[in-house]
């Protein structure tokens, strides 16, 4: 029978299938971070249980690290000091992968796993956090789980999962000057909805996939989750297996040709039947922006604020109530929307291709007056390298903020945080009511326009500038 | 886990759409190490104003619907982050069903892990339900898990689907590790097998 990327992956790691379909489904990666873990932990130790797998367990506190030059006299608020220690205990305790604060590769769990070799293809890697669906872009079934699952996935290197749809959503043709990955996937969640994906898989591909970088990649897959799906796939091809080759956990040698043979079987195979499919052309997406509440409230930079009236069903009221956090009229170009800050970074655009996106618009250029614009590397080692590259330099003299890894105000646990009604262009992944701090607005956007509204300070289209 | 057999209480109308995960829990209350004692931020941001006074009209402050043991919600709710704070603080403060059309998958699997019911009925039955719900405290629905129906206060009865493992899992309290625990053997079955196939995982 002809089968998915999906179905492939997950015959390969069923260890057990009861007769109503449940399956315990075995786990390669479980990645682990300090906000999801510690009632976990707890769990393990009042149950007199061990880790499972510590070799196939990684843990690095990400969330409520401080970005500040200054970190390392330590945390100040005491319940996210406490949260970090916890791990740090719980990593020493059960012997697991660990990558404390002061470590160089320390950084967004979601940027370490690929950037240290740990996510590979046809792996299956879990995390307590949602944004797991970024490692999909090396052909990994990845998703985040809740606590309780944290906590089984420890004590048995299993899930109790039952068998999502498939879904292929394919991107043809090129993108245009401009256009980049942020833009492919917040336009598909703008047409499939936040709910859209429900149920499914997606495996994204098409020539405007195959076209994108590991980085570009990581970021669509980054977002499946935004649209619904458990996760999102990319299929491996020479692109990840270049990047993946010589990482530090990568295999090597003999054991680098057998595995390179199987990964060569991680495709769709041609006449593979999907539950849905939905088709965008490459050429035909802009630069977009959202303009609500929800990750579904997306349009091109070039349209207007719509009206609750464009709305229907429960979509009317939520769009009311977002307008109205928003501080937004109907009708209001959204390329004239002033921003007060703008933030680069999080899981979704932390990477050094993003850091490179921001520098080329950026390059020369200043921070508009009264704006303040932070940017955040994804991990210590991006950090390191955009150093080395000059692109720090660019930042500082644009009159960026240049901080250490960490996720930073994608969520805010930290200190970095809009105020309330500070309105901000940022690259991450939710725009909710709260999400980059209390009353903030978000404006979700690409890295490559997030730096062109630092300069104009406010929302603009980035294919003026290049 | 407390065991869910059949729950007879009041419901809370909640039609807005997409309530998602930071809506539930804001993210500050996520530095806990414990899971309980939540319930007192459930909503936070929509329930008290920035000096944490109670805002009038949102409808768990509300007299009638205080003891709200059951909510009906608008489309994709609990979608966002895979947080079990958010069924953590619905449990905390009381909530032990959650009816919607639909529901986001982390935290639809999150809510069976404790004892939360979440169900999932076609539109025209959440909008009664949603109607039934609006009478406030006379409105006492019934949830019977065994049977897998609803009762609405006026007697109407609606049939449910809900997974049977899922089922059987919740209506014992039954705890999902030590199940797995009595399948280690075909778990190291596994584990020997994909260590010839794969050894470099």
């Amino acid at each position: 029978m002809p089968k998915t990327l999906y179905d492939k992956i997950w015959d390969a790691h069923v260890a057990d299938e009861a007769e109503d379909g449940t399956c315990l489904l075995y786990i390669d990666r479980h990645l682990v971070h300090e906000v999801t873990s510690p009632q976990a932990f707890e769990g393990l130790r009042m149950a007199g249980r061990q880790v499972h797998a510590p070799d196939k367990t990684i843990a690095v506190p990400d969330h409520n690290v401080p970005t500040t030059l200054d970190r390392a006299k330590g945390i100040d608020n005491e319940e996210s000091r406490i949260q970090v220690d916890a791990l740090d205990q719980n990593a020493r305790d059960f012997a697991i992968h660990y990558y404390p604060v002061d470590d160089i590769r320390q950084g967004i769990v979601h940027i370490v796993g690929p950037e240290q070799g740990w996510t590979l293809p046809g792996m299956t890697v879990v995390c307590g956090d949602s944004h797991t669906a970024t490692h999909g872009a090396f052909g990994a079934l990845a998703h985040g789980i809740g606590t309780s699952e944290v906590e089984h996935v420890l004590a048995t290197q299993t899930l109790i999962q039952k068998k999502s749809k498939n879904m292929k959503v394919e991107i043809t043709g090129k993108l245009n000057p401009g256009v980049t990955a942020k833009d492919i996937t917040l336009a598909v969640i703008g047409k499939t909805g936040t709910a859209g994906g429900t149920g499914y898989v997606i495996e994204y591909c098409g020539e405007a996939i195959r076209d994108l970088s590991m980085e570009g990649r990581m970021t669509v897959c980054n977002m499946a989750i935004e649209g619904g799906a458990r996760a999102g796939l990319i299929a491996p091809d020479e692109t990840t297996f270049a990047y993946v080759k010589g990482r530090p956990h990568a295999p090597k040698g003999a054991q680098w040709d057998a595995a390179l043979a199987w990964w060569k079987t991680l495709h769709s195979d041609d006449d593979a039947q999907w539950d849905k499919v939905i088709t965008l052309k490459g050429e035909e997406i802009e630069p977009v922006v959202t303009w609500g509440t929800s990750p579904e409230d997306v349009l091109p930079i070039s349209g207007v604020v719509p009206s609750p009236s464009d709305f229907t069903g429960g979509k009317v009221e939520a769009v009311k109530r977002a307008l109205d956090y928003m501080g937004l009229k109907p009708g209001t170009p959204l390329s004239d929307i002033p921003v007060d800050a703008v933030f680069v970074g999080s899981c979704t655009n932390g990477r050094i291709e993003d850091l490179r996106e921001v520098a080329k618009i950026l390059k020369g250029k200043k921070v508009a007056e009264g704006v303040r614009m932070m940017i955040v590397p994804g991990s210590g080692l991006v950090r390191e390298q955009a150093e080395e590259e000059g692109l720090a330099d660019i930042f500082k003299q644009a009159g960026a903020d240049w901080r250490l890894a960490g996720c930073s105000m994608c969520l805010a646990m930290n200190p970095d945080q809009l105020a309330p009604e500070e309105r901000c262009a940022s690259t991450s992944n939710r725009n909710f009511e709260g999400r980059q701090g209390y009353k903030g607005r978000t404006h979700l956007v690409s890295p490559a326009m997030a730096a062109a509204a630092a300069i104009t300070g406010h929302l603009t289209d980035v294919r003026e500038m290049i | 886990m407390d065991k869910f057999e059949k729950l007879t209480g009041i419901a809370a109308p909640m039609p807005l759409v997409n309530i998602d995960t930071d809506m539930i829990i804001p993210k500050v209350f996520l530095k806990t190490i414990k899971r309980s004692g939540l319930g007192v931020n459930l909503f936070d941001e929509m329930r008290y104003d920035r000096e944490g006074n109670e805002i009038a009209d949102f409808v768990l402050n509300k007299p009638q619907y205080r003891n709200a043991e059951i909510l009906i919600a608008g489309d994709n709710f609990g979608c966002g982050s895979s947080r079990e704070h958010a069924p953590w603080a619905l449990a905390d403060f009381g909530i032990k069903a959650v009816i919607s059309t639909s529901f986001a998958d982390i935290f639809f699997n999150n809510c069976f892990k404790n004892g939360i019911l979440p169900i999932v009925l076609p539109r025209e039955q959440v909008d009664l339900l949603m109607s039934d719900a609006e009478k406030g405290q006379n409105a006492r629905m019934t949830v019977d898990l065994e049977a897998q129906v609803i009762t609405t206060s006026d007697g109407a009865e609606i049939p449910f689907e809900v997974d049977a493992f899922r089922k059987h899992c919740l209506l014992n309290g039954l705890d999902d590790i030590g199940l797995t625990l009595e399948k280690k053997a075909a778990i190291d079955a596994f584990e020997a097998k994909a260590a010839q196939a794969r050894p470099w995982v």
